[in-house]
């Protein structure tokens, strides 16, 4: 029945530190064509002396140390990455190549502005793709995460009210929301009101109606929701919040299911971040770079961070750093510039058309996903899916399998693991997001391992929970590590320093 | 569209399974008025070559092939090509946060390798997997440091790059969080020890400065250290030029070290992605924000690597996290490592030494035209130069021979009249040196 | 599962044990067995003052933290610091591994916490959900 993967060879790999021998080197420099100086003059007491551990190996171990690294990893290059709420899709190489190139690739941030134009063209019109797609009137790209411009767009509500004479204390947050959301409210000094969702996993519009005030700065809200159901509400909601002065701010993590079918600006949304990371494709890089830009409505504007672009008389563009109403920075320089060269070159690679066919088809996916394994496993929201679908390991934990355990034993298929036990108001929820970049082909060969697995919880559960099998690590200890934490490597951890023995390649551990 | 693996065929066998006769039946629940019955007015759909063909229209527009003079908190290094072939690699590029640990050994080795790297060069016990920036890192340390010690004031030497002070203050002010700001002593650059004392009242939680310092000069850490010690505050030591630490002792002495380690590999950019940092005393692990990957085992008793201590973060605690970082700078944190594993234990030195002697000698040739200011500095890589015209005029007259001259600091540092921070590296030859001095005294 | 018939317990799963002013007070074997694998407690210093029904610390497990409660009032005179490195002791021995010792400022408290026997019984409703 598993079908995708099969044994392959996967070398043992040691620290680099366990490799490093005195003598040993990767670099050459050229020779110093200015007289040599003596560091202990000129540095005094700071010179530093020794470099400690650091490693001292050669070119070709390097190499292969992180090619062999490299191979332990699953990534979306090697197949279906279900990952809700993460938007795994295909990261193209020619935004790699475009983000490479000598004037944008290395370019200085202080460099004068007269050189820097094609940089500063670029900056402004992503910006207006974003506005154009998002539905909003001004924007700003220096947010260096989803988490960031969180901050930012709070900070945006904020210093809005605070012009108006007072920040007020509260933000609303659904209880469906990502953890972000409340880390971030609570850093920007806000108390949180908790909306505890409906029978139908949605805002619960006459809770909300009883809660918001004229105390509450605005509302969070992901829309889609986590469950992957658009707020069909929106309207209701939105008027709620503006009928107090409150702000709407979503959190764009689902935007990958609106782009060029509806537009946040268009149904009431204020203020909202983008991960181009996300739905723009710029690669997770094994946790970031991300980017997180916020658009927003106009009465925004004066408070964006600082800098902001602008277009000088002459028609050359430049920052204004001269913002009196500015939130202030959030970030040194401008942003994750390489990260808005590959999301421009994605949204070019695209077009309008393209933009519409990549969501309809993430929708298309997940609803695909949706009623081929409806009925093997639980739905516990019946409402429409948009681009991501939610069921929950009910029908499984009869036999003692729970959600984590049925992600292990998907590793052992070929797929990365869907999301687990979140969003938290599914209990054992699988949060499945296959995005526009998976064929038939392949969502049929996830669907096959899902049912797959349904039915080993069923016949042979002990299978699934001690899963998985075929990983080069088995499942780690992770109490131990929380308990007594090894953050780092000392040479008393080594290793790779005991006498090898000599053992037939049939009979070592391969996987 | 060619990233969609999907034909005509196959959307419509889709739907007929699902068993509905429209993909519009999906976006049923956007209300109409809402929906988007046009295109987006966005460039139209281009080619693969188009596409190369616009960054490189908008490459030529900017500078390239230019000798940089700048630094400033993004240094002009060597980058060994090993970094790219290896981080375009899918498997690191195209990979998740690795939750699931059995499958992402591989990111979660190198982060583990990462955090040892900056344990040794910054002296400190701990390292987290990495930060935004430079400036996020600093502003975060500084909350840290409230969340350890239970004080809400923080001390700010006004060498702190300017940027991360206008972060902090951002990250600070609207909670009501008060910061001062202690000056510089004219003739070191350093930070000014009797004001730093008087400043440090019982409220604060720590003192943040740079070292080196925006201005160019090594501050005297342990001295520091004893002055915010004495009163109960951390001391947290920002560092901007991740490649001193090949030269210049680490801060042993500081309690949060908050490094951007751009220098480690990570091109310019632009600005950015960079690679931000926060190391500390291993006491204060409970509240340090951002991943860490820890060791341990598998149940065959082999080793492995897993993030730990995730209940410090956002996804576990909510509203009372240590922060509400999630997606941090892991692929540009896989090109320092790359870096400081090629360079490694005397390669850094090494190059950290070539710094140190550009640097000198640009600053004796150009002390001999201009001022160099802060004659009692100990410098690394960067000096302030004053001349008697406002150096925009000189760096215009640089751009003609394809030089970028040094900042003018006029406007974060008015006080140093017309003044420009000029930074050399490994990239910069004699003779560009020697070409630069010629514009300054023209 | 144990439930002691000499301690109080709380909705929130603490227990406590009263010793004339003085009580002692930690998670019950419920708690320790819902939240699985303890790997580190957050207690209040000696001389903290607790008030009944607020939080005094938090108790982590590997993807889990929970508030610990007061189950009553008073003033903190020990802390037990061998959970500081052995926090797998309330896994293996709950009502054995106290957190903390506190003066009682108001015994009269205690009296309004949950019985052995209903405890019991709260238990078994809130595990049936």
């Amino acid at each position: 029945m598993i079908r995708k993967v099969s044994q392959h060879v996967n070398q043992n790999e040691g620290l680099i530190f366990e490799k490093s021998s005195p003598g040993k080197k990767a670099y050459r420099l050229p020779p110093l064509d200015v007289p040599e100086i003596d560091p202990g003059k000129l540095l005094g007491e700071h010179a530093r002396e020794d470099l400690g551990l650091m490693p001292e190996i050669s070119e070709i171990e390097i190499i292969r140390h992180f090619t062999r690294l490299s191979t332990w990893n699953y990534a979306i290059d090697l197949g279906m990455y279900p990952l809700g709420s993460c938007t795994m899709k295909y990261n193209a190489r020619v935004n790699e190549f475009v983000a490479r190139l000598e004037g944008l690739g290395n370019a200085h941030p202080y460099q004068p502005e007269k050189i820097s134009q094609g940089a500063l063209a670029i900056l402004k019109l992503l910006s207006e793709c974003l506005c154009e797609i998002t539905g909003m009137e001004t924007i700003t790209l220096q947010p260096a995460a989803g988490a960031h411009g969180e901050f930012t767009g709070i900070l945006l509500i904020r210093a809005y009210h605070e012009s108006k004479g007072n920040p007020r204390r509260k933000i609303i947050i659904p209880d469906s929301a990502h953890g972000t959301n409340p880390a971030t409210a609570a850093i920007c000094g806000y108390e949180i009101i908790n909306l505890k969702s409906n029978s139908e996993g949605m805002v619960d519009v006459s809770l909300l109606a009883q809660l918001v005030d004229d105390t509450v700065a605005g509302m969070m809200l992901t829309n889609p929701s986590t469950i992957g159901v658009f707020e069909k509400d929106i309207h209701r909601i939105a008027d709620l919040l503006h009928d107090k002065g409150a702000m709407l701010y979503m959190d764009g993590a689902n935007m990958n299911a609106l782009v060029g079918k509806t537009r946040p600006g268009d149904f009431g949304v204020d203020v909202m971040h983008l991960n181009l990371h996300k739905t723009f494709s710029t690669p997770h890089g094994g946790g970031g770079p991300g980017s997180g830009p916020v658009a927003c409505k106009k009465v925004f504007d004066s408070f964006l961070p600082t800098p902001v672009l602008t277009t000088r008389p002459d028609g050359k563009l430049g920052f204004e750093y001269n913002r009196p109403q500015s939130i202030g920075r959030v970030r040194a320089f401008y942003g994750n510039f390489g990260m808005f060269v590959r999301a421009l070159a994605y949204i070019f690679a695209n077009g309008p058309d393209g933009l519409r066919q990549t969501t309809e088809d993430a929708v298309l996916n997940a609803n695909y996903i949706r009623k081929k394994l409806e009925g093997a496993y639980e739905l516990p929201y019946k409402t429409g899916s948009m681009h991501e679908v939610v069921f929950s390991d009910r029908l499984q934990t009869q036999n003692g399998v729970k959600t984590g355990d049925i992600a292990k034993r998907l590793i052992d298929y070929g797929f990365h693991p869907y999301t687990t036990s979140f969003p938290l108001i599914v209990p054992g929820a699988l949060m499945i997001e296959p995005t526009e970049s998976e064929s038939k082909e392949e969502l049929d060969l996830f669907i096959d391992a899902m049912k797959s697995i349904a039915r080993e919880a069923q016949e042979d559960p002990q299978l699934v929970v001690s899963a998985p099998h075929n990983t080069r690590v088995a499942r780690l200890d992770e109490t131990t590590a929380a308990r007594k934490p090894t953050l780092r490597w000392r040479p008393e951890q080594s290793e790779a320093r005991r006498p090898a023995a000599v053992v037939k390649p049939e009979l070592v551990e391969t996987r | 569209m060619r990233y969609l693996p999907k034909s005509p065929t196959d959307r419509e066998q889709m739907l007929r399974e699902i068993g509905v006769s429209s993909i519009d039946e999906f976006f049923a629940a956007i209300p109409a008025e809402y929906r988007l019955k046009r295109d987006l007015k966005v460039p139209r759909q281009m080619s693969e070559s188009e596409i190369i063909d616009y960054f490189r229209q908008r490459s030529q527009e900017n500078a390239a092939g230019y000798a940089v003079f700048l630094g400033a908190g993004a240094y002009h290094h060597y980058r060994p090509v090993i970094i790219d072939a290896l981080v375009q690699r899918g498997e690191f590029l195209t990979s998740y946060t690795p939750y699931q640990a059995e499958i992402t050994q591989g990111t979660l080795q190198a982060i583990f390798e990462f955090q040892t790297m900056i344990c040794e060069l910054t002296g400190m016990d701990i390292a987290n997997a990495s930060m935004y920036d430079g400036s996020t890192g600093a502003a975060e340390a500084i909350l840290m440091a409230m969340r350890v010690t239970g004080r809400e004031h923080s001390v700010i030497a006004k060498t702190v790059h300017p940027e991360y002070r206008e972060v902090i203050h951002t990250y600070l002010h609207h909670r009501g969080l008060p910061m001062v700001t202690v000056g510089y002593a004219e003739e070191s650059g350093a930070i000014n020890l009797d004001e730093l004392d008087r400043a440090i009242t019982s409220d604060a939680a720590c003192v943040l400065i740079q070292s080196p310092n925006f201005l160019g000069s090594v501050e005297d850490v342990a001295a520091i250290a004893e002055i915010a010690h004495n009163k109960g505050a951390l001391l947290v030591v920002s560092i901007a030029e991740a490649l001193s630490l090949g030269i210049v002792k680490p801060p042993a002495e500081a309690d949060i070290v908050s490094l951007e380690a751009q220098s480690f590999g990570v091109p310019l950019g632009f600005g950015g992605p960079y690679d931000g940092v926060l190391a500390a005393k291993e006491k204060y692990v409970r509240q340090m924000p951002g991943r860490l990957v820890g060791e341990t085992k598998d149940k065959n008793g082999k080793r492995g690597y897993v993030l730990t201590l995730s209940t410090r973060e956002q996804h576990i605690r909510r509203e009372k996290a240590t922060s509400n970082i999630c997606t941090n700078q892991a692929l540009v944190a896989l090109m320092s490592t790359i870096y400081m594993d090629v360079y490694g234990r005397e390669g850094l030195k090494e190059l950290a030494t070539q710094n140190l002697a550009k640097a000198h000698y640009a600053a004796n040739q150009f002390g001999k035209k201009a001022t160099i200011l802060f004659p009692k500095a100990k410098r690394f890589n960067e000096f302030v130069v004053q001349t008697k015209q406002d150096p925009h005029g000189a760096n215009d007259r640089l751009l003609e021979k394809k030089i970028i001259g040094g900042l003018p600091l006029k406007r974060f540092y008015p006080e140093l009249g017309n003044a420009a921070l000029w930074c050399c590296t490994e990239m910069n030859t004699r003779e560009q040196i020697d070409a630069a001095l010629e514009a300054v005294q023209a | 599962m144990a439930f002691p018939a000499d301690y109080r317990y709380t909705r929130e799963h603490e227990w406590i044990k009263v010793d004339g002013n003085q009580a002692s007070i930690g998670i019950t074997d419920y708690a320790q067995n819902s939240l699985g694998d303890i790997v580190f407690v957050e207690l209040p210093k000696v001389g903290d003052e607790l008030t009944a029904g607020k939080t005094f610390g938090t108790v982590e497990s590997v993807k889990a933290v929970s508030e610990l409660y007061a189950p009553a009032s008073g003033k903190v005179v020990a802390v037990n610091e061998n959970l500081a490195t052995a926090p797998e002791r309330i896994n293996s021995d709950a009502h054995g591994a106290w957190m903390i010792k506190i003066a009682l400022s108001n015994t009269g408290e205690v009296n309004k916490l949950l019985s052995s026997a209903d405890y019991e019984k709260y238990v078994k409703e809130e595990g049936g959900h």
